[in-house]
């Protein structure tokens, strides 16, 4: 079996692309690696390998949690299964 | 099972200074960009020998003149440099240079150009690094314990796989070089930002969280002083964007798994600072890969470790860089540039003990004389951290 993204942490929203050419509407094997548990998700759009998709929603202000800290501020509201980068996600820092 | 460090050995050059070295080059240092064209045509002239040019060494004063003087000598002395000549435009400076790499004990050699023209500085240094590379031929490996290896580290052109799998096997190869008691240093001090609290809590004593924070500070208020943006141009770069990489603090999070989960930072070393004792030590240092890997040759470092998620190429002319990725796409599109293919373990093929065995390995081959990716292609990228403008 494939693993199609991973996920550093449970509590993360969001996992990593791990394959090339992924489409949207494709259901995707997940790795959590902390907990070292697998899980389903469908992909809401095309996300290109090492990009990040939402795995629950996420309003718009929401903090984004990655390796179980905060990288940044959503500033779109983001479905789960979407692609979540530069133009939904902002730096809260400079 | 795995490599124990304790027994494990390598063989290289013993220094005049005590320090092992895993090369044995004799370097061409200009002092100044005018110098450049001298150096290379010695290096033409003589097999063996290596040019190092660069773009400064003028009108530059006060801490960013000690800089540049302190990256050179530190180059020179270098345990993976057997000899080094040095060509300045004038006497003083190049003395300067030649007084500093004496100290190591190596040869060294200074020639200056006004009053004698290219030409003739040219041939007169030709003959020295003659006499050098014939003296380095003649010097015989050594067999030493691991832990008198030095092991920098610095990242580049990263991505989402960077975090998730190539760094955390430098982190998994660090714990373990560390619990062996070498000598170990990593940087980049803008890519902590998002996770500086957690740099600061492997800190080891309250003195050293203190300097380290210092640091981080005076690097953000430089960064809030000249910046025009939220960085989003420049960091994250455009490869870490197109890579995946989003904010500066995930980037950060991705890097500072480089120190594992057992090393404490055992100490803060200024730019091409040398460490004064074993541990794992943090460099107060730009995060652009040259000026990076130039700084912890620098400061003595003899085998570099590079994990890149989408294909940093960089080399280093006397520090041996090793480069990991985790990236399939990377890995099936740029594999000349990769030493250690980690990608297994984003497919659950490989676990990152094992990848971190895998790291150590190559640590070894390298050491031992195995020639990396960025020494095969010819990268030889030596970058001077410049402070501020010339006079």
């Amino acid at each position: 079996m494939t693993i199609d993204f991973v996920v550093h942490d449970e509590g993360d929203s969001v996992g990593v692309v791990v394959v090339e050419g992924l489409k949207a509407g494709a259901t995707l094997n997940g790795w959590i690696m902390d907990q070292d548990r697998m899980m389903k998700f469908d992909a809401r759009s095309d996300i290109p390998i090492g990009h990040k998709l939402a795995i629950r929603a996420i309003a718009k202000g929401d903090s984004i949690i990655k390796y179980g800290v905060d990288i940044g501020r959503a500033v779109a509201d983001i479905e789960p299964g979407a692609h979540l980068h530069v133009h939904n996600v902002k730096t809260k820092r400079w | 099972m795995g490599i124990d460090l304790k027994s494990a050995s390598f063989e290289g050059w013993r220094r005049e200074n005590g320090r092992m070295g895993v090369r044995n080059h004799v370097i061409i240092l200009p002092v100044d960009d005018l110098s450049n064209a001298a150096a290379q045509a010695v290096a033409n002239n003589i097999q063996g020998a290596m040019a190092i040019p660069h773009a400064y060494g003028r009108l530059q004063f006060g801490a960013d003149l000690d800089l540049h003087f302190l990256t050179l000598i530190g180059t020179g002395c270098n345990p993976n440099v057997a000899g080094v000549v040095v060509i300045g435009i004038e006497p003083q400076w190049t003395g300067k240079i030649v007084e500093g790499v004496a100290k190591s004990g190596k040869p060294v050699e200074g020639f200056a150009i006004e009053q004698n023209g290219d030409i003739n500085t040219i041939a007169a240094a030709s003959r020295a690094a003659y006499r050098m590379v014939k003296h380095a031929s003649r010097l015989k490996k050594t067999k030493a314990s691991m832990v008198e290896l030095w092991v920098s580290t610095k990242c580049g052109e990263s991505d989402t796989t960077s975090g998730l799998a190539s760094c955390p096997t430098v982190g998994n190869s660090f714990d373990k070089l560390w619990e062996n008691g070498n000598t170990l240093v990593f940087g980049e001090t803008s890519e902590i930002t998002g996770g500086e609290h957690l740099v600061a809590a492997r800190c080891k004593t309250p003195e050293i969280r203190s300097q380290f924070m210092a640091m981080f500070d005076r690097y953000q208020a430089m960064i809030e002083r000249h910046k025009t943006s939220d960085l989003s141009d420049s960091q994250p770069t455009k490869g870490n964007i197109e890579g995946g990489l989003t904010t500066i603090e995930e980037k950060a999070l991705g890097n500072i798994t480089k120190i594992g989960k057992k090393c404490t930072v055992d100490g803060v070393l200024d730019k091409a600072e040398a460490p004064t004792h074993a541990g794992l030590w943090f460099m107060d240092s730009s995060s652009a890969a040259a000026e990076m890997v130039t700084l912890c040759a620098a400061s003595g470092f003899a085998v570099h470790t590079f994990p890149t998620g989408q294909g940093n190429v960089i080399g280093n002319p006397i520090l041996p860089v090793i480069k990991l990725t985790a990236n399939p796409r990377t890995q099936r599109t740029m594999s000349e540039h990769i030493d250690v293919d980690v990608t297994g373990l984003l497919q659950k093929q490989i676990n990152m003990d094992e990848a971190g065995e895998a790291l150590l390995d190559c640590i070894i081959r390298t050491a031992e004389g195995e020639q990396t990716a960025a020494e095969l292609l010819g990268h030889r990228e030596f970058s001077l951290t410049r402070l501020y403008e010339s006079a």
